[in-house]
C-alpha cells in the first residue's frame, strides 16, 4: 500500500479534519502516502469554466511532479474534484500524442501519462487496506445508521473515473460495515450537492442540500458519509444554518477517514472532529456505548421470509397457468 | 409559443451549429429529445432552458435563446444527465461551451458565477494554491452580497479552516506561467 498523494488545497483548510484524519488512518494501517513535493491546485469547476486547455494544465504539472519524482506509484487523491481533473489531465494526455504535446508545452515540463490517479476511497476500498483495516478495529460504531453519500464526481462521469457504480455505489457502505455501522437503502447517494454553486447561486442550490438531508432523515439515517471535503463543507454548514432557523435535523456529516479513524480508538481531536458546524463528536460516542448488535435475530428473520417466499411460489405459479 | 421552420433554421444557422458541435465535441444530432436530461437535472428547477431545451435550441443553431440563458452558467456540471443519456451526449461540454461563447460575446447572464470563477483563478494565479478566505472576501465585495456567510467567518478562523495567510507553492513562477499560456492558446482559437 504505497501511493504517491495529492491533498489539494482544502485538506489543509476547510477539509482540515479530512487531511488530518486520513493521515491518521493511513499511518494505522501502514499505507504510505508520499505528498507530491510543490503541487498546486488543481483548478477544480472554476478552471473549466474559464478555459479546457488550463482545466488540463494545473492538474498535468501535479502529474508531472510525480513523475519527475519518479516514484512510478499511483496517486491517491482525497478530494472527488482534484480526483475528477487529475483524471480528465491523464485521460487527454493519453487520448492522442497531440494532446499530450499541448500540455507539455503549457506546463513546459516533460509529461508522459504514465501514472494513474485513484480517489482515496478507491484505495481504501481495496482487499488489502480493508484486510489491514479490519485488523485495527478496536471499536464497533454498533449498527449506527448511516447514509454513505458518495455525490458527484467520484463516479461521474463512469467512462473518465472507472470507479464504483454511478447510480447505487458500495464501496463506501461495505466500509461502513466492516466498522460495524449499518448504511441505509436511501435514494440521493449520487445526487449533486451544488459545489461552488452553494455560493455562487445559493437560492438555486440550497435545495439541493435540504433534499439530500430530509432523504437521509426519511430513510431513518442518524449519520451521513461524505468523501470530498466540498461536499461535506456544503451538508455540514448549511444543516447547521437550517437548523438555526428551525430545529428539522439531527444528521451530523462525517469524511469516512473519521469514522474509521474513531473505530480504530483515535481520539476524537486527533482527527478535527470537534471543528464541525453540526455537532459530530456526541454521535459517535453514544454509539461506542451501544450494546452490540445480535446477529441471531436477523438471521432467524431472513429465514423466516425465504421461508415464506418458497410457499408462495407454487401458488403464484400456479396462477400464472 | 414562436413557430418556427425547422428547416430554414438548420440552413440558415449552420455556421453557429458546426461552432457549437466543434467546441463541444458533441454530435448535436445523438439527441432524439427523450428528457431523461431534463428530467435528472439537479439544477433544472433554477433554468429557465431545461438541459434538453438547450440541446434542441442548440441543434437548431438558434444561439440567441441559449447565449442569453441561465441554464449554462448554474449548470453544476455533475454529469448526472450524460450518466442517464440513451446516447451519452455530453451536455455538460455543451454548456461549457455556450458559457465561454456567451462571455466572448459580453454576455453574462449570471453575474455571481462568472465572478466566482475569476476570483478562483486569480488567488490561484497569486498563490499557486486557493485561499479561501481571499476567495470568499473577493467574491462578497466583487459580487456585492457583502454579508453573505460572515457568519461563518469567525468560528472558521477560530477552528483553523481558513487562515489569514495563504498557503503558496514555492515555485509561483511555473503556475503563473502556465496559467499565461493556457489563456493565450484560448484567446488565439
Amino acid at each position: 500500500m504505497k501511493y504517491s498523494y495529492y491533498p489539494g488545497c482544502s485538506l489543509s483548510s476547510t477539509g482540515l479534519e479530512y487531511g488530518l484524519s486520513t493521515r491518521y488512518v493511513a499511518k494505522k494501517i501502514g499505507m504510505e502516502l508520499h505528498e507530491i513535493p510543490d503541487w498546486n491546485c488543481c483548478g477544480a469547476t472554476a478552471a473549466h469554466s474559464m478555459n479546457h486547455d488550463l482545466a488540463l494544465a494545473l492538474p498535468a504539472r501535479n502529474l508531472a511532479l510525480v513523475e519527475k519524482q519518479g516514484l512510478g506509484l499511483e496517486i491517491a487523491i482525497p478530494c472527488a474534484a482534484c480526483y475528477s481533473r487529475m483524471k480528465y489531465a491523464i485521460q487527454a494526455a493519453r487520448s492522442s500524442e497531440k494532446e499530450r504535446q499541448k500540455i507539455e508545452e503549457i506546463i513546459e515540463m516533460p509529461y508522459e501519462a504514465k501514472n494513474d490517479a485513484i480517489c482515496l476511497l478507491e484505495a481504501f476500498a481495496r482487499e488489502d487496506a480493508q484486510a489491514a483495516v479490519k485488523e485495527k478495529i478496536v471499536k464497533s460504531l454498533n449498527g449506527l445508521k448511516v447514509a454513505s453519500y458518495y455525490g458527484c464526481l467520484l463516479v461521474r462521469p463512469a467512462g473518465v473515473t472507472q470507479f464504483d457504480d454511478n447510480e447505487n455505489p458500495q464501496s463506501m457502505d461495505n466500509l461502513m460495515t466492516l466498522i460495524g455501522a449499518k448504511p441505509v437503502n436511501w435514494a440521493f447517494k449520487t445526487e449533486c450537492c451544488g459545489a461552488s454553486h452553494q455560493v455562487d447561486a445559493p437560492k438555486v442550490a440550497r435545495p439541493l442540500i435540504y433534499n439530500i438531508l430530509r432523504n437521509a432523515k426519511a430513510n431513518g439515517a442518524e449519520a451521513i458519509v461524505t468523501a470530498c471535503p466540498l461536499c461535506m463543507m456544503n451538508l455540514d454548514m448549511r444543516e447547521f444554518e437550517f437548523n438555526k432557523a428551525k430545529k428539522e435535523f439531527d444528521i451530523p456529516v462525517y469524511y469516512f477517514t473519521e469514522l474509521l479513524g474513531m473505530a480504530m480508538g483515535a481520539d476524537p481531536k486527533e482527527l478535527g472532529m470537534e471543528k464541525h458546524f453540526t455537532p459530530a463528536v456526541a454521535r459517535i460516542k453514544e454509539a461506542f456505548k451501544r450494546p452490540p448488535e445480535e446477529e441471531k435475530p436477523i438471521k432467524k428473520a431472513k429465514a423466516k421470509v425465504e421461508e415464506v417466499k418458497e410457499e408462495e411460489k407454487p401458488k403464484e405459479a400456479i396462477d400464472n397457468e | 409559443m414562436v413557430e418556427r421552420n425547422l428547416t430554414e433554421a438548420i440552413a440558415k444557422n449552420k455556421a453557429n451549429i458546426d461552432a457549437i458541435q466543434a467546441k463541444s465535441g458533441v454530435d448535436l444530432k445523438e439527441c432524439y429529445q427523450c428528457g431523461k436530461c431534463s428530467a435528472g437535472c439537479s439544477m433544472a428547477a433554477g433554468m429557465d432552458l431545461k438541459p434538453r431545451e438547450v440541446v434542441r435550441y442548440l441543434q437548431l443553431g438558434l444561439w440567441d435563446d441559449v447565449l442569453k440563458s441561465n441554464s449554462p452558467w448554474i449548470c453544476a456540471s455533475c454529469h448526472t444527465c450524460v450518466a442517464r443519456c440513451p446516447h451519452n451526449v455530453d451536455i455538460p461540454s455543451l454548456m461549457e461551451a455556450v458559457r465561454q461563447e456567451a462571455k466572448r460575446q459580453g454576455i453574462v447572464p449570471v453575474k455571481e458565477v462568472d465572478v466566482f470563477t475569476n476570483v478562483f483563478i486569480d488567488s490561484v494565479k497569486k498563490n499557486g494554491k486557493l485561499h479561501d478566505l481571499m476567495l470568499t472576501g473577493m467574491y462578497n465585495m466583487k459580487s456585492g452580497h457583502l454579508m453573505q456567510d460572515a457568519w461563518a467567518g469567525a468560528p472558521m478562523l477560530k477552528s483553523g479552516k481558513v487562515g489569514l495567510r495563504p498557503h503558496t507553492v514555492k515555485d509561483k513562477e511555473a503556475v503563473r506561467r502556465l496559467i499565461k499560456n493556457s489563456l493565450k492558446r484560448g484567446e488565439s482559437k
